[in-house]
């Protein structure tokens, strides 16, 4: 998982305790993801009990400890670390995607307005990038690394906008081709297979 | 005109262009097709408006209707308060000379002019005297941050730089109202991205703006974004507060 390799990346810089963690981690991803102290010591157990970084005593920190419990990556983290920056990042295939099974689903249903469905949600994805873009705008050129980091992760959030955006165009019109040649009809319930023999007669007008 | 949210642009400030039920069509009886059917659009000082729609939808069109360089059907543009159609072809042209200016998708600027000449021209054809002219000019390339390829010939520019030179041309002198078609659409992503950082800043010290583009990356500069399909608004978006997006936003 990113946050437990990247505060392991970030140990790989030299030994920390807790709350400095935290505020590393926060500083290099422009506080997008918040972590709480709980969050960040759970992570230094597990990562204490693989093997991967090691409780310093006291009297190897020296006198400016202040009490806090720092910690300190080992050999085994150091080359886990490499492996983890030189590897692509799984992206486990078909994650729930809330929208996607939101479109999917009212497809399915009568009497759904789905270009309207399609229209509201891109209304609200379209205002979210505005608003990252008007943050960008605000941010400027990167003048420090931490700013660096920040608009990467901006611009992230504005591609993945986007690429919302695109979807919702396509399936727009992808929905009005299929409703042209009759493929977008809704599925109604399958209910039990009805029993053998003669169709109720119908009694005609 | 519906509104999901806050808009930072004041509706009080002042209309620059106003399009009122503008409606057009190609040919007639049978066989007529409708670009647009009864579009409403106004762009205050300070604003900037993004037209978005498939190809076909019909934003290229409201770009020239108003820009006065296509005759709606029916509806009324006005520009600066001045009602096209009770304008002459004159006072159109002249409206274009002063008051609008236009980016397009490849620059359109003339090769065998100096950035500075090329922002010059349309106050060289304003009857504007050399050098007061010149130093507007020179105004509106500072405005952009390339005072310093004045004397440039649009060969020695880069792609990004000349979409910038054409910034310039579309907001010297008196010109306050920008029409963008597609304005990134030859550059590549950064580029584009610094080329609507200098629009939006335009916009921001007073110009209004209409950028026509079918990305939504690109749409997302603008205040308010105005959607259109066969020739109708089906929607319109206005920006809300980023406090509900990114949670503690902690600026490094």
């Amino acid at each position: 998982m990113s946050v437990r390799q990247s505060l392991l990346a970030i140990l790989d810089q030299g030994p920390c305790y807790g709350y400095q963690l935290r505020s590393e981690f926060d500083r290099r991803t422009g506080s997008t993801w918040p972590l709480n102290v709980g969050q960040i010591y759970n992570t230094l157990d597990r990562l204490a009990r693989d093997g991967l970084v090691e409780k310093l005593d006291a009297h190897d920190v020296g006198p400016d400890s202040a009490g806090q419990i720092y910690f300190r990556i080992t050999e085994a983290g150091r080359s886990q670390v490499a492996s983890w920056l030189g590897s692509p990042v799984e992206r486990t295939v078909a994650t729930r995607d809330e929208l996607a099974i939101k479109l999917a689903i009212a497809v399915t249903l009568p009497g759904v307005d789905i270009a309207r469905v399609i229209q509201v949600q891109r209304a609200a994805t379209l205002q979210n990038l505005q608003e990252l873009t008007k943050t960008k705008n605000a941010t400027g050129d990167p003048e420090t690394s931490e700013n660096l980091a920040w608009l990467l992760i901006v611009d992230s959030l504005i591609f993945q906008a986007e690429a919302e955006v695109r979807w919702l165009d396509h399936s727009e019109a992808r929905l009005a081709r299929a409703a042209a040649t009759g493929h977008a009809a809704p599925l109604p319930l399958v209910t039990e297979i009805p029993k053998r023999g003669r169709p109720a007669k119908v009694v005609s007008a | 005109m519906s509104n999901f949210g806050m808009s930072n642009v004041d509706t009080n400030s002042e209309v620059l262009l106003q399009l009122d039920g503008i409606s057009m069509q190609y040919g007639k009886g049978e066989t007529a097709v409708t670009a647009l059917s009864g579009v409403d659009l106004t762009v205050h000082a300070g604003e900037l408006v993004a037209i978005m729609g498939a190809s076909g939808s019909g934003k290229s069109t409201l770009l020239t209707i108003a820009g006065g360089l296509t005759t709606p059907t029916s509806g009324e543009v006005i520009v600066e308060g001045q009602w096209l159609s009770t304008a002459s072809a004159a006072g159109i042209a002249a409206l274009r000379r002063r008051t609008l200016g236009f980016v397009f998708q490849d620059f359109n600027l003339i090769p065998a002019l100096s950035a500075l000449e090329n922002v010059m021209l349309p106050l060289d054809l304003d009857g504007w005297k050399r050098n007061r002219a010149r130093s507007a000019a020179m105004d509106a390339l500072r405005s952009v941050e390339l005072e310093n390829r004045a004397h440039h010939f649009p060969d020695e520019l880069s792609g990004g730089q000349q979409q910038r030179i054409a910034i310039a041309r579309a907001v010297v002198g008196t010109r306050r109202i920008i029409l963008a078609d597609e304005p990134t659409g030859a550059l590549d992503s950064t580029t584009g991205e610094v080329v609507l950082r200098m629009l939006r800043k335009r916009v921001d010290a007073g110009a209004g703006g209409v950028l026509v583009t079918h990305d939504a990356r690109h749409a997302a500069w603008a205040d308010r974004i105005v959607f259109l399909r066969d020739g109708r608004v089906v929607d319109e978006s206005v920006g809300h507060s980023v406090d509900t997006l990114l949670v503690p936003v902690v600026r490094p």
